[in-house]
This record gives structure tokens, sequence and C-alpha cells, in this order.
């Protein structure tokens, strides 16, 4: 990619990033970490790319690789499952919406 | 064709991941925003899938259904008290994941030219760290790690091994193709780094650690991305980045504790015992009885919940008798600690999890002023929150720290096991005070004797 071109979304992504979390209220802050460490899970793409273009034949490459999309796939499946069981708990103040 | 597909879903899924976070900031949207975040996620990967020229599918569909499944049950399973280890050692995955990316990378000789290897290096760098500090302070939050471990020369290992781990990526860098040598040695480094940055970090700061590792991870994932060419991991990796780094801010200004503090003079037992002025006083016991009556006949009682509450799972319990104690006509509200809990808004899932509506919980600012009009303040399992001599002792390792007023009430109730000092390891003045009685017990058992006077009172 293009030096300057990675440095400008580099940035912008930054401000995003920024702008997005400082509207959060502290009593979300728990599964706002929870949730944007999910969102890191999308390593998991990065890491299958890398291991589909390992050497079938080298079993070091494909060690590694293995490791790589086995931990991509945990952090992606366990965020996801962590923040949403906590965002659950917080159903309770919806009650007109929810009917329950 | 293919790849421009491949593309556009990658865009669309980075704005799915910024509009999900973004609806985390109200509890009425952010249930909807994770679960589009997550079908995000199955989208990317399944595209990912259709990657021209990929092979070693059978290896790869194996990773992703264990390591899936392995995560998918152990959260579901998880306690919501230990949820905060939970959230580290997946992050710790997260930044494992990176570096790997870049050790294969390395391994298959394909990271050319000084800004790529640069990045690849720096993303090697910042995931091993991540995973192996995940990794301890999992290991900590989870009871395995007992104690702070302090090295002699702490600071000066932290730095030296920091510069060799630099020395080493800088002689990668140079090398078009580096020696498998230099390689394995630049990760072992990095990782020993992580460990030795973590271990000596007291469970006091562990929510500020585990925040600035998620922001390390997002960094990590985002120049792996430069150097695979891909904007997901580039644009997620980046957010998340920041969104952490500004967390990891909020939350170490909440404890009043610079970050450089926090990494490099650790809170622990050793630095709270030096120092430090004589307490006088005694600290006072209390019935359960007499808790009920007290709060049974107050017009309005404070309720400040702390981890000890959590751990005995005894938030139930505790909503049951503020349900009470208000059919009595008794005002009871909860007052929040930023860092209360083992990571910030940690109480308030709690509390969430027992039904309490959040319209009756408040934060630090919100309520401190209120703590002087209040009949009672009950303390429940929180020690360093509401310690007096952040205010009063400049010597104390937490001087300076914000703190809920609960020793401004007319009567200040601990509940509390022994008469050991807290997590930090710092004596608590307010446990002397004349206005305050101590409730021993776990609060499990204490909340439910007060609830059992409290009924017998309503005869």
């Amino acid at each position: 990619m293009e030096g300057f071109a990675a440095i400008y979304i580099f940035m912008l992504a930054a401000f995003t990033g920024y702008e997005v979390i400082s509207r959060v209220p502290v009593i979300l802050h728990t599964p706002l970490m929870s949730g944007s460490n999910f969102v890191h899970g999308v390593v998991l793409v990065g890491a299958m790319v890398v291991l589909g273009h390992a050497d079938p034949e080298d079993p070091v490459q494909l060690a590694i690789g293995f490791v790589a999309v086995f931990l991509g796939a945990a952090n992606a499946a366990g965020g996801y499952v962590v923040t949403e069981r906590m965002l659950a708990m917080f159903k309770g103040g919806n009650k007109k919406e929810g009917g329950a | 064709m293919l790849n421009w597909f491949i593309q556009a879903s990658y865009f669309v899924v980075a704005v799915v991941f910024i509009l999900g976070l973004k609806a985390m900031s109200s509890p009425v949207t952010a249930r909807k925003g994770i679960i589009w975040a997550g079908w995000a996620m199955v989208a990317a990967t399944l595209v990912t899938l259709q990657t021209p020229g990929m092979q070693n599918y059978g290896l790869m569909i194996v990773a992703i259904v264990t390591g899936g499944a392995v995560a998918w049950w152990s959260g579901k399973s998880v306690k919501m008290t230990d949820m905060p280890q939970m959230v580290a050692i997946y992050n710790g995955m997260g930044g494992g994941a990176a570096a790997a990316i870049a050790a294969l990378e390395f391994a298959r000789g394909e990271v050319h030219g000084t800004v790529a290897a640069t990045l690849a290096v720096l993303g090697a760098l910042i995931g091993s760290v991540a995973f192996s500090g995940s990794c301890i302070a999992f290991a900590k939050l989870q009871g395995i790690m007992k104690n702070a471990f302090r090295l002699p020369a702490q600071n000066q290992v932290n730095i030296g091994l920091a510069a060799l781990a630099v020395l080493l990526g800088l002689g990668i860098i140079a090398s078009d193709s580096p020696a498998s040598v230099l390689v394995v040695l630049f990760f072992i480094v990095s990782l020993a780094l992580g460990v030795v940055l973590t271990s000596p970090i007291g469970g006091a700061d562990m929510p500020v650690v585990i925040s600035l590792l998620n922001a390390f991870t997002g960094l990590a994932v985002g120049f792996e991305g430069f150097v695979l060419g891909n904007p997901a991991l580039i644009v997620a990796g980046i957010v998340v980045g920041a969104s952490g780094t500004l967390l990891t801010q909020l939350m170490a200004k909440a404890m009043n504790r610079p970050i450089t503090n926090v990494i490099f003079t650790p809170i622990t037992g050793a630095a709270a015992g030096g120092g430090g002025e004589e307490i006088e006083g005694t600290m006072k016991e209390f019935s359960a009885l007499d808790a009920a009556s007290v709060m049974r006949y107050a017009s309005k009682v404070i309720i400040v919940p702390g981890y000890g509450m959590a751990v005995a799972g005894a938030q139930h319990k505790v909503w049951e008798m503020a349900q009470l104690l208000e059919e009595g006509g008794v005002e009871v509200v909860f007052a929040i600690h930023p860092v209360a809990g083992r990571m910030p808004g940690h109480m308030n899932v709690l509390l969430a999890e027992a039904g309490v509506p959040y319209d009756k919980i408040f934060d630090l600012e919100e309520i401190n002023a209120d703590f002087a009009q209040a009949d009672v303040a009950l303390v429940i399992g929180a020690n360093d929150v509401v310690n007096p001599v952040a205010r009063t002792d400049k010597s104390s390792p937490i001087y300076g720290m914000p703190i809920l007023n609960v020793d401004m009430a007319q009567n200040v109730i601990v509940v509390k096991r022994g008469k050991g000092a807290g997590y930090s390891g710092i004596e608590n003045a307010l446990f002397y005070k004349d206005n305050c009685r101590m409730l021993y017990g776990s609060a499990q058992q204490a909340i439910g004797e007060v609830i059992a006077h409290v009924k017998a009172l309503e005869v």
C-alpha cells in the first residue's frame, strides 16, 4: 500500500476510534472493552490468509499458521460470547420494548 | 471480479464494526450493535475462505472450529464475576494471533522493504507483549498467580528487555531475509518483555493494564493489516487501538494513577507498608440486628458495593434487601466507584445481573455530595475506593485517587469477612472512624441475616 495513503487511513481510523468511544457512559465500559476486544478478533481473517498461503510441505509454517488461526478464532468467538452475555443483562431497563 | 467482491465485503464489514461499537454508547442499542458485528465477523470469515490461491483448507477449518468452540464454551460457562480474566485471555489470543501472522510472514520470506518489515516487527513486538502480558493478567485475576512478583532492578530489566527487543527488531528490518535464529530470539525477548512488564502489577491496577493490553492488541492487528494489505484488519485494529488508549486514559484518570506509574511504580503490599501515618482508634463490631434496625429506620441509605460482594455472589441478596427497605419507605441508592470490581463498569454489569434498575445506580461524581445527607452508608466488600487516606495522607500510594466519601454519612456500616487490609494491601482509616461499625461475615451470609431481621422488624 502507498505509504501516505496508509498514514491517512491510520489517522482517520484513530480519530474514529477516539470519537466513537468518547461518548460511551461508564456503566458500559466493561462491555465496551470486551466488545472492542471482539472487533480486533478480525485478526482471524489475516490469520486465515497467511495459513492459506503457507507452504503445505513445511510443517513449521503450517504449525505457526494453525496457531494463528486457532488464536484468532478464539479471540473472535470468546469476545463475542462474553460481550453478548454482559449486554444481555442490561435489557432490564428496556422493558417497554421487550414486553417481558 | 472475485477480488473486487472480497475487498468490497471487507469495506462493509469495517463499517459495520464501527457502527457496532458506536451502538455501545447506550444500553438500549448496545446488544444490537454487538449482534450486527457478530454477523459481520461471520461474513468476513466466509468471504476470506473464497480468497484466490489459498490452500490448507482442512487445517484451517480444524483451527477455526476448535479455537472457536473452546472459546465459545468457556465464554458461555464463565461466571460474571470472572469476566475480567476472560476478557484478558481472549485479548491475549488476539495479540498472539497478530504475532503469529508476523512470524509466518517472516518464515515464508514474504516481508520485503523497510516499511513492511518495520510494521511487521512492530506488530509482532506489540502482539507478543499483549499475548504474554494478558496471560499473566489472566493468571493473577484467576488466582493462579497470587503475588506481585518484582525483580530487584525491575525498571532496568524492563528497559533492558525492551531495548534488546528493539535491537533485534532493527536487525530483522535491516536484513532482507533475516536468519531464523534472529527471528526466534526476537519473539522470545518480546514474550519475556510482556511477562516482566505485567508480573509486578498489583490487582488494584489490573483494570488499567487489561485495557492497555487491549489497545496493544488492536495496534498489533492494525500493523499486521498493513503488512498483509488487508483494510479490514487495518481499520478494526486501529479503531480498537485508539479507543483502547482513550479508555485506558479515562480509567487511569479515575484512579488518579498516571499510566507510567501503573507500569513503573505499581502499588504492592510492600510499597504500602512503608511510610504512612499510624491510624488511631479501634474497629467497632456491629450485629446484623443492629445493622437492620439502623437501616430500617433511616430515611436514606447509600449502598457501596465492591468486589467482595461480587465474589460472594451476594448482589441478588443485596437487591432483595434494598427492595425490602424501600417497601418500608427508605430511599435506597447504589454508589459505584469507576474502578469498583476488576474492570471499570464491572460492578454495573453485576448489579444489572441482579436486576437493579440503572436509575438507582450513581457514579462517583453524581453521588459524592449526597453522602453528607445519608443516614447510612453500607459498604459491602469495598475497600480502597472508600479509604479516606486518599484525601489526607500524602505518603499513601493511593493519595489523590478520587474516593467515595462514605465517611461523611451519619453512620457507616462495613460488611467485611475479616480484619485484613484490602486488595492493594493498604490499611483503611475508615474502619477506625467513630461513625463506622464493622459487620463481619461473608456478604452473602451477613446480608442474609440483615434481611431476616428487617423482615422481623416489619411485624
